[in-house]
């Protein structure tokens, strides 16, 4: 579905050039949902405008859908459907004159562009509202408009910006419900960007996080998790004596995971948890040391961006788009 | 000229013109400042002795009104466009197959509706009051109208492509531009009655050629040379602003 190769964009700005994104090299498959992520000014959001075709790359190639962004911008339009990171309807119109309109944009009959914007309407849940206008919906309301008219045309491929950004634990959710559900009933290939890990993590198939305009990681999110975090195994001791001796021990069984001390608490880092924890307890055991608690940790995308660039995904604030 | 680009000509054409036909009250509102000054000022204009070389007053004052709504009205056309720049809703249709030239085209056909709609208004009720325009003269003088509305419209669409991302310079532009193209081209008071800087300054003002061509044509005078210079004046700006504007949203945005 998307085939980048060395995808490079550039801007001008004043006293010099940023290279926004650097080589950008991407396969997506058709049918899987793909989450892109990375810190402000990463690049993830020129990458998404040079794959739907909004902005021209400075060098390399991108074909998405069947479609060279540069050579046929309008043959990837006429496949593709986008969910910006802002509102898409506009303020003064009513929401089922934009899905009309939208319709018509992408060559559809008035009768067949009246139809298909029913079917969304009643697909997101939308159709009693359907002569307002945006300003009186809610921000969940308003985001499953913006799908609706992303999907008017039926597209195999769906790129959404933040669709989750800004909305409320219970909204958040239900945009989710329907982003799945499309997956699940059309089989639609979904690529997003997000800001909340945690929905990286746990419904995308294919994490992909993005530094500095280029892609530093690509996997699952349980792969990346155990290649470049790993987990925490988190013992307290009853002795604060036994604290450099179940160090070294840790250390030694655990090689080459990374074993760290304090006060009467030993953390390690191993690859799997669940296997090291029995064994981590016999050894210490044997050697006499005594443990009051034990905990594991699963490592979070945030740990696997720390581990790749020593940053929190958290806090970075980048500089430029 | 393509199918599927007068196809989507309709179709820009058909949204914005959808909210004005479902509340057309707006289009009267929109031109309240004329109307005020139509029954405010006018009487007033009316009461004083001719000038202008005009028959009555009203023959001097209707066509300047007619301009100044053109000044107004497709000057700040461009306002709903920078909103959707600045919001996502152009975006959202720049990512579709529509064709980029009939974004602007289908735009500025609106405001020509607009605008034909607001001018017939004036002069329907311009007549009651003492306006005694020439029928063909009418004719010709809403065609130069749109010519130059037309024009305005897609000048003002240029700018506010050019003013991404806070629309600054949108309002800044309209406000130094707009009032003094107003001012000296005429439409309120003869610029003859002011001093000779003051009349250089109109002289090289476009708007006040068209003004008088506006004038010489509502009094019947369909073959003089102020009409000439004000169609040649209204012409430039119409094909001016349709090469600008379709410059502008081709390689903008």
């Amino acid at each position: 579905m998307i085939h980048a190769r060395a995808l490079t964009r550039r801007f001008k700005i004043k006293g010099g050039e940023v290279e926004a994104v650097r080589g950008l090299d991407l396969d997506v498959e058709p049918g899987t949902l793909v989450a892109f992520l990375g810190p402000n000014g990463a690049g993830k959001s020129t990458s998404l405008r040079m794959l739907t075709s909004l902005l021209p790359p400075t060098s390399g190639t991108a074909v998405v859908a069947g479609h060279d962004v540069a050579s046929d911008p309008a043959g990837v339009r006429r496949n593709i459907g986008y969910v910006g990171q802002k509102n898409g309807a506009g303020e003064n119109f009513r929401v089922l004159d934009e899905l009309v309109t939208q319709a018509r944009c992408y060559g559809l009959t008035r009768d067949e562009a009246r139809r298909r914007a029913r079917e969304v309407l009643d697909m997101l849940e939308l159709t009693s509202l359907a002569t307002r206008k945006p300003g009186t919906l809610s921000g969940g309301q308003r985001r499953r408009l913006d799908i609706a008219l992303g999907l008017v045309h039926r597209p195999g491929l769906l790129f959404l910006d933040e669709p989750t950004t800004g909305l409320d634990p219970q909204s958040r959710a239900d945009v989710w419900g329907h982003i799945l559900r499309l997956r699940e009933e059309h089989g639609t290939t979904l690529f997003l960007t997000t800001h909340y890990l945690e929905e990286a993590d746990s419904m995308a198939e294919r994490v992909v996080i993005i530094d500095h305009g280029r892609v530093i990681a690509d996997g699952t999110a349980a792969r990346l998790k155990t290649d470049l975090a790993g987990d925490h195994v988190t013992l307290t001791l009853r002795d604060p004596g036994d604290t450099a001796r179940a160090t070294a021990i840790a250390t030694r069984l655990e090689a080459p995971g990374e074993a760290a001390a304090e006060g009467t608490t030993v953390r390690v880092r191993v690859p799997r948890a669940d296997v090291a924890l029995p064994r981590l307890l016999r050894a210490l055991e044997a050697e006499g040391v005594e443990v009051a608690a034990a905990e594991t940790a699963r490592p979070t995308l945030d740990d696997v961006f720390l581990t790749l660039t020593g940053r929190s995904l958290r806090e970075t604030d980048g500089d430029g788009a | 000229m393509s199918p599927q680009f007068a196809r989507d000509t309709v179709t820009v054409f058909s949204r914005e013109i959808a909210p004005v036909l479902r509340e057309p009250v707006m289009v009267v509102f929109a031109m309240i400042q004329p109307l005020l000054l139509l029954f405010l000022f006018g009487p007033m204009l009316a009461g004083t002795q001719d000038f202008g070389g005009a028959q009555t007053p009203w023959q001097w004052f209707v066509p300047g009104i007619l301009i100044m709504m053109c000044l107004s009205g497709p000057m700040l056309a461009g306002y709903s466009l920078l909103v959707e720049l600045m919001g996502g809703s152009m975006e959202r249709m720049l990512v579709t197959p529509l064709n980029r030239t009939a974004m602007l085209v289908g735009r500025v056909l609106k405001e020509f509706v607009i605008l034909l709609a607001q001018a017939v208004l004036i002069i329907g009720l311009a007549v009651p009051l003492g306006f005694r325009p020439s029928p063909a003269g009418v004719l010709a003088g809403l065609v130069l109208l749109i010519v130059f509305g037309t024009g305005l419209g897609a000048f003002s669409f240029v700018l506010a492509i050019a003013s991404r991302p806070d629309g600054t310079l949108f309002w800044g532009v309209t406000q130094m531009v707009l009032f003094p193209l107003m001012l000296l081209s005429g439409v309120l008071l003869p610029t003859e009655l002011g001093p000779g800087w003051l009349r250089a300054a109109a002289a090289v003002n476009p708007v006040s050629y068209i003004v008088e061509a506006e004038r010489a044509l509502f009094a019947g005078r369909l073959v003089n040379p102020p009409v000439l210079y004000g169609v040649i004046a209204a012409c430039a700006i119409g094909a001016a602003g349709l090469f600008f504007g379709t410059r502008a949203i081709r390689r903008g945005v």
